[in-house]
């Protein structure tokens, strides 16, 4: 029987009837480094708020499961719990106050103080701050893990880099620090501030402390990790001890699933499509999208493929298409059919007939509180003037024209709803993925971009959304660039996929290449059989 | 160099423009209604005295992030509703404000309990929350004073109900609570000060010992001479002739502040110096320097005659003052205890103090009740030297005018302090005074005035929101916000969808 410090088993979560957890266990050993794997939605974040016992958890009805800390049951219900227990997190987003000093940050909510008059009537919430011993502590602190800033100098306006350090400076200076949780620390680190704070984990973990480490980058878990648990759609795959694996075996657990045909391709493929024939031409393509940052890529999509672009969550390959439709500010060049875009005018790849269905459907994509016809209609009506009556200077909305299109679309996608009228809010995500698509397609599209399209709506909708897809390319002729974090989707359907990793092209692949090229193309090796 | 502080002043200017504008606006008023300066400084300084604790009770929620708490004028009617039972229960003077104090903290305490519950309920939204639940409260609050008074509740007295039922419109104070307060003379406000020191001198010893946090003898002996010597001092001012004059009396003249008080600050400063020996560059320097300065300011006025004109005009309520100094003294205190942290916490990021262990909604109420309480004993300050006051209508505006105090002392919706609240007190009330004046030199019409008043308190609020919402933009390059404009755009990229 091995000696774990944290064990928790057949974690089960529903937030609203959704499962997010499905029996996950998580065994981590003292003075470890474990990595907690798997993709943006496996369940890793709603994991580690169980075990610091965040309100998030207790407000939307708790969980199912046991959690078992240094060898004794405990419920954990609020954070303060956890932190008593010598549980600690490092947060992805920092929980650090701008307005604050580094030693009033690294002392939140743990102030040291120091009797008064006022205490003993009216209680301990009244005692006087003792900023001296605050101040010296703090010191303490900062020195071990070696950050050379001052105690009380204030945290807004310091490099990202420094925050991360102040928030491992707060962990450490609670006393009898059992268990670090560090959500994805390196992810927004330079390498060499990444580098720093990997030596700072493995210092820490000589001390016995117990290291949880979620991040995306599989070399630093080769790098640091002695060992690791995949999580893959709220699921338990496997705990592996590092030494036994490989990086792409590690990047084939987080994505890679058993190929099923998602698309009864029947017919023949009757697409001429010629390698120099471009449509879609990127230079050097720069996008500042927070999460999601492009740092240069240069791609040509040639005219009536599907072009697939792939990465893991957090790479990049959200902003290419957010970058090309302006709603990000850009750097490079984007040569469409011939012409410019300029991504500093809003809406000119619209303009120029690129549609889009965005990965935030609820947000970006549909205006909930409105009817399915609207939704249907607006873009082409303010693009193209379409389903509008020309009154001399004034323009009306043609409801007729409007109603008879959203009826064609509803027939034409089998949009299950109870009529045009019907608010968008209302639909499933299956059918509001397909009354985004109503809308693209009625601009007439030159171009298709859709991103992550079938994320968050149920197998069967799936099925439709991509044959749908698959229809307009092959019978329209319509090209389309579908970005995906499911490779399996976009091996089912694309003609080449891009992979992006770190805001970079790492390789562009035919759709049969092998598990392991992905995986390895992903984890940010060259690679690519195009 | 010389464009260095060009620069640094160009910023001073800028990060203090509400400031600056307001006081440009006034000096342009005084000088268009061409009032004498003795009377906008007797002006002036009443209205301090009355109105600058209601400003201070602004401090603690907006530092708890609650933003400009509207809502004080629930403690007003708290106050208000003392008022009434005090007078008619026929105690006077500083008993009766005593009495007052007494019964209108539970009722303010319960008030900004209930508050603190709807602020919590509509986070995000408490300055406009704060500002409907006071013309809420003033509706049950009319309600209450013109017929449950009396008319459910009995309360028999046709002084004060001419009809059985329902508050008199005019509420006199004079011969029970006015000046109850202001009256009190600055010997007695030592001996009270002295009285409180040997006190909690007395306390901290005893009490000390019991938590482990014993007091060393010779730091008791030392704070209990403090406090003695206080009271001996107060004695000797009540006894000795001259002094008795100067100090005893009910009222203090300006002069004699300025000339005590400006040889009181210089020989502090030459005695810390001789003491402590601080370094040039030390943060003690500066400020014994500071005071240094102020002090020959003060004595070198009373030695012109023009300044000696206008100090020899002003008379200060020893009390009231002393109160005011006790307030800001509250609010600094606050903000260095465990309590005050926490606050500057939730109000800083919830989200950040609910990770740290703070219980965010209860440190959100706590703060509420404590300015409620302190707008309370704002109000019976303000009433007591106001002398008669509107009953039904009195507190409308209680929050309003505050707000407008302290905004144009450069306080904002995240920030505010004790300096805002002083410097936009003077101010505001400099403005509140000559305005009308100046409104009615150049219109020639004195019906004027009422309507400018109005205007300034509300015009005040949006001109300085509107100035300091220019200052939080300004950070952001053209280019970036150009960005984000666009982005805004691209998430509704359609009207109505009707045409």
């Amino acid at each position: 029987m091995e000696n774990f410090i944290l064990k928790m088993d057949n974690i089960q979560k529903e937030y609203f009837g959704n499962k997010v957890l499905k029996g996950v266990k998580l065994h981590v050993a003292p003075g470890e480094i474990h990595a907690l794997m798997g993709e943006n939605g496996a369940g890793k974040s709603t994991l580690m708020n169980i075990l610091f016992g965040m309100p998030v958890i207790h407000n939307t009805g708790g969980f199912e499961g046991t959690i078992e800390f240094n060898g004794e049951i405990v419920t954990i219900d609020n954070p303060q719990k956890a932190m008593e227990l010598g549980i600690g997190m490092v947060h992805q987003e920092f929980m650090l106050i701008p307005g604050f000093t580094v030693t009033e940050n690294i002392k939140l909510g743990r102030e040291i103080s120091t009797p008064t008059v006022a205490s003993g009537v009216f209680g301990k919430s009244l005692e006087k701050l003792d900023k001296e011993t605050m101040a010296s502590d703090t010191r303490k602190a900062l020195d071990t893990i070696g950050l050379d800033v001052e105690e009380q100098a204030m945290v807004g306006g310091m490099p990202v880099g420094y925050m991360q350090f102040i928030e491992i400076a707060r962990e450490i200076d609670k006393s009898d620090m059992k268990l670090l949780i560090f959500d994805e620390p390196t992810a927004v680190l330079t390498e060499s501030e990444a580098e720093r704070l990997l030596e700072t984990m493995q210092s820490l973990a000589a001390k016995g402390i117990a290291i949880v480490f979620i991040t995306h980058r599989i070399d630093e878990v080769i790098q640091v990790t002695n060992s690791m648990t995949v999580l893959r759609d709220g699921q338990f795959v496997e705990h592996l001890q590092t030494k036994d694996t490989t990086a792409a075996e590690i990047a084939q657990l987080m994505v890679g699933r058993k190929v099923e045909k998602l698309v009864d391709d029947d017919g023949e493929d009757t697409r001429n499509i010629k390698a120099d024939d471009i449509v879609l031409s990127l230079k050097d393509f720069h996008v500042d999208m927070p999460g999601e940052k492009v740092k240069g890529i240069d791609l040509d999509i040639r005219r009536g493929e599907v072009f697939g672009i792939g990465g893991l969550a957090g790479q990049g390959k959200v902003g290419v298409p957010n970058g090309i439709l302006g709603l990000f500010p850009s750097a490079g060049e984007i040569v469409f059919d011939g012409e410019k875009i300029d991504t500093t005018k809003l809406g000119d790849a619209l303009k120029k007939h690129i549609a889009f269905v965005s990965e935030d459907r609820r947000g970006v994509g549909l205006l909930l509180e409105e009817s399915i016809q609207n939704n249907i209609t607006f873009t082409a009506m303010q693009i193209d003037d379409k389903f509008l009556k020309k009154y001399g200077p004034i323009r009306l909305y043609d409801n007729k024209k409007a109603r008879a299109h959203a009826l064609e679309m509803i027939k034409q996608l089998d949009i299950r709803c109870t009529g045009p009228d019907q608010l968008a809010g209302r639909l499933s995500g299956g059918n509001q993925q397909k009354v985004c698509l109503a809308r693209a397609l009625t601009m007439n599209p030159k171009l298709l971009i859709v991103s992550e399209p079938t994320r968050g709506i149920d197998i069967g909708a799936k099925k439709l959304v991509l044959e749908l897809l698959a229809k307009m390319n092959r019978e329209e002729g319509m090209t389309v660039i579908m970005v995906s974090s499911e490779l399996n989707e976009l091996r089912s359907l694309c003609d080449r996929i891009a992979i992006v990793s770190d805001g970079k092209l790492t390789g562009i692949f035919t759709p049969d290449a092998s598990d392991a090229e992905y995986g390895m193309a992903m984890s940010g090796a060259k690679g690519g059989n195009e | 160099m010389n464009n260095k502080t060009m620069n640094s002043l160009k910023k001073a200017i800028f990060d203090n423009k509400v400031i600056v504008m307001f006081v440009i606006l006034c000096a342009a008023c005084i000088i268009i209604s061409g009032t004498s300066v003795s009377y906008i400084a007797t002006e002036v300084f009443t209205r301090f005295g009355r109105n600058t604790c209601l400003v201070l009770a602004l401090i603690i929620p907006c530092m708890a992030g609650l933003g400009m708490n509207f809502g004080i004028v629930v403690g007003a009617i708290a106050a208000q509703i003392a008022v009434f039972f005090v007078v008619h229960w026929g105690f006077t003077g500083i008993n009766g404000l005593l009495l007052c104090v007494l019964m209108c903290t539970p009722m303010a305490l319960f008030f900004g309990w209930l508050l603190g519950k709807m602020f919590n309920a509509t986070k995000g939204a408490e300055m406009i929350a704060g500002l409907v639940l006071g013309f809420f409260a003033d509706g049950l609050y009319r309600l209450f004073v013109l017929y449950i008074l009396g008319g459910v509740i009995p309360f028999d007295d046709p002084n004060l109900l001419p009809r059985g039922f329902g508050l008199r419109n005019a509420f006199d104070l004079t011969g029970s609570l006015k000046y109850a307060l202001d009256d009190i003379s600055f010997a007695t406000v030592l001996m009270v000060l002295g009285a409180i020191l040997v006190v909690v001198a007395f306390v901290n010893f005893l009490y000390g010992k019991k938590v482990g946090q014993e007091m060393s003898v010779k730091e008791f002996v030392k704070k209990l001479i403090t406090g003695v010597v206080v009271i001996v001092a107060s004695v000797v001012i009540k006894v000795v002739l001259g002094l008795n004059v100067l100090f005893g009396g009910t009222r203090l003249i300006l002069t004699d502040v300025a000339l005590f008080g400006g040889i009181g600050a210089i020989a502090y400063a030459v005695i810390q110096f001789v003491l402590k020996r601080p370094k040039k560059g030390e943060k003690l320097f500066g400020n014994l320097i500071k005071i240094a300065v102020v002090g020959a300011l003060l004595l070198v006025g009373t030695m012109i005659p023009a300044v000696r004109e206008v100090y020899q005009s002003v008379r200060i309520a020893a009390c009231t003052y002393g109160i005011i100094v006790f307030f800001c003294m509250f609010n600094n205190w606050l903000t260095n205890t465990r309590l005050g942290q926490n606050m500057r916490t939730v109000g800083q990021n919830r989200a950040v103090a609910t990770s740290a262990g703070i219980d965010v909604d209860k440190t959100r109420i706590i703060a509420t009740c404590i300015s409620t309480v302190l707008a309370a004993w704002g109000q019976l300050i303000f009433l007591q030297n106001l002398g008669t006051f509107n009953t039904v209508q009195q507190q409308s505006n209680v929050g309003l005018y505050a707000v407008a105090a302290i905004l144009v002392g450069g306080a904002t919706v995240q920030k505010a302090s004790n300096k805002h609240a002083v410097v936009g007190v003077i101010l505001f009330h400099t403005l509140f005074v000559v305005a009308p004046l100046a409104a009615t030199k150049l219109a020639g019409d004195s019906a004027i005035s009422e309507y400018i008043r109005m205007f300034i308190s509300y015009g005040v609020i949006a001109v300085s929101l509107a100035m300091h919402a220019w200052k939080s933009v300004k950070p952001i390059s053209g280019e970036r916000k150009e960005a984000e404009g666009r982005t805004t755009w691209g998430i509704f990229p359609c009207g109505s969808g009707k045409g």
